[in-house]
């Protein structure tokens, strides 16, 4: 069965994201007085083939933790679906 | 001596690097590409700065992958000196070998001057050279040079003497003004300034030739 999993990798809280903090000036001169906190992070599409959700999630959060995402500095979600 | 000097897709220094060690400095250096499995017998290795692979993902992400790196694992595991310069101090960061990680400077600016280091820890395979307390002006050069740790890592690598550098006016953010850092063994070390843009008298400043010298005495001392 083919799956697509989506991840989604954001600098963890502890660490200051100057990326974010710049477009969250930025927003903030345009006049969206509302914004908060911005975190710029990544959008990763993982097209891939496996026999069930539950194999493909387990491979995918490997993937995560061996190069998708660094857990030094980063925090990662993902959700997987079929294609 | 022999000195290696790794090359990925993407590296940029690997040839300055060469023309400190073997021009200036004396040494027998050669280039290692980064499929080689194996490091033809070098006595020591440099992962140079650059920006390999483009920098894609993180830095330092996907070199820490290559054939050669194992290579280096193992080598480093063994007590080999290893050294990293500025991206090759991502890529042993990225790999494990380094603790810690780096990330875009603080003020977003690709910061390209000469920093003045204060020698932290002078046991290495890389500082053996300096005295204690040594500052050294050494030129940085990079966009992802922010040095960043948890509280918990950070609190290990001072206990363990693993900061070997720090910045005497910080110019990245880096937390506590890290510069370079080492493994508690002191074989390997990563900084992000660029020694081997340190050493020839006729760009200016040779305070990174003792960094590269510290290396016979620690193999002397091995």
């Amino acid at each position: 069965m083919d799956f697509v999993a989506r991840v989604y990798v954001v600098p963890k809280p502890a660490i200051l994201d100057p990326q974010g903090k710049a477009v969250e000036t930025s927003l903030h001169s345009l006049g969206y007085e509302e914004v908060g906190d911005v975190r710029l992070g990544k959008y990763i599409e993982v097209k891939l083939s496996g026999d069930g959700a539950a194999g493909v999630e387990a491979r995918v959060e490997e993937m995560c933790r061996r190069l998708l995402a660094n857990e030094v500095i980063e925090d990662y979600r993902f959700d997987v679906e079929t294609a | 001596m022999k000195w290696g000097v790794l090359h990925f897709p993407g590296s940029n220094d690997e040839r300055d690097t060469i023309y400190a060690l073997e021009s200036v400095l004396g040494y027998h250096a050669r280039l290692l590409w980064h499929g080689d499995r194996n490091l033809a017998d070098c006595d020591a290795i440099v992962l140079p700065g650059g920006f390999s692979y483009g920098d894609y993902l993180r830095c330092g992400a996907l070199a820490r992958f290559s054939p050669v790196m194992e290579a280096v694992a193992d080598f480093a595991k063994s007590g080999g000196p290893v050294l990293g310069i500025c991206n090759g101090f991502q890529v042993l960061c990225e790999a494990g070998l380094l603790p810690g990680a780096l990330v875009q400077n603080r003020g977003l600016k690709f910061r390209c001057v000469p920093a003045t280091l204060t020698v932290e820890n002078n046991t290495t395979a890389f500082t053996l050279g300096y005295e204690d307390g040594a500052q050294a002006v050494i030129p940085i050069k990079h966009g992802e040079g922010c040095y960043v740790a948890d509280q918990s890592t950070l609190a290990e690598i001072q206990d363990h003497g693993q900061i070997v550098f720090r910045y005497t006016s910080n110019p990245n953010g880096s937390i506590d003004d890290i510069a370079g850092v080492c493994n508690r063994e002191g074989n390997v070390v990563g900084l992000m300034p660029h020694p081997e843009h340190a050493v020839d008298p006729l760009t200016g400043v040779t305070d990174g030739q003792p960094l590269f010298r510290s290396v016979d005495q620690w193999k002397q001392a091995a």
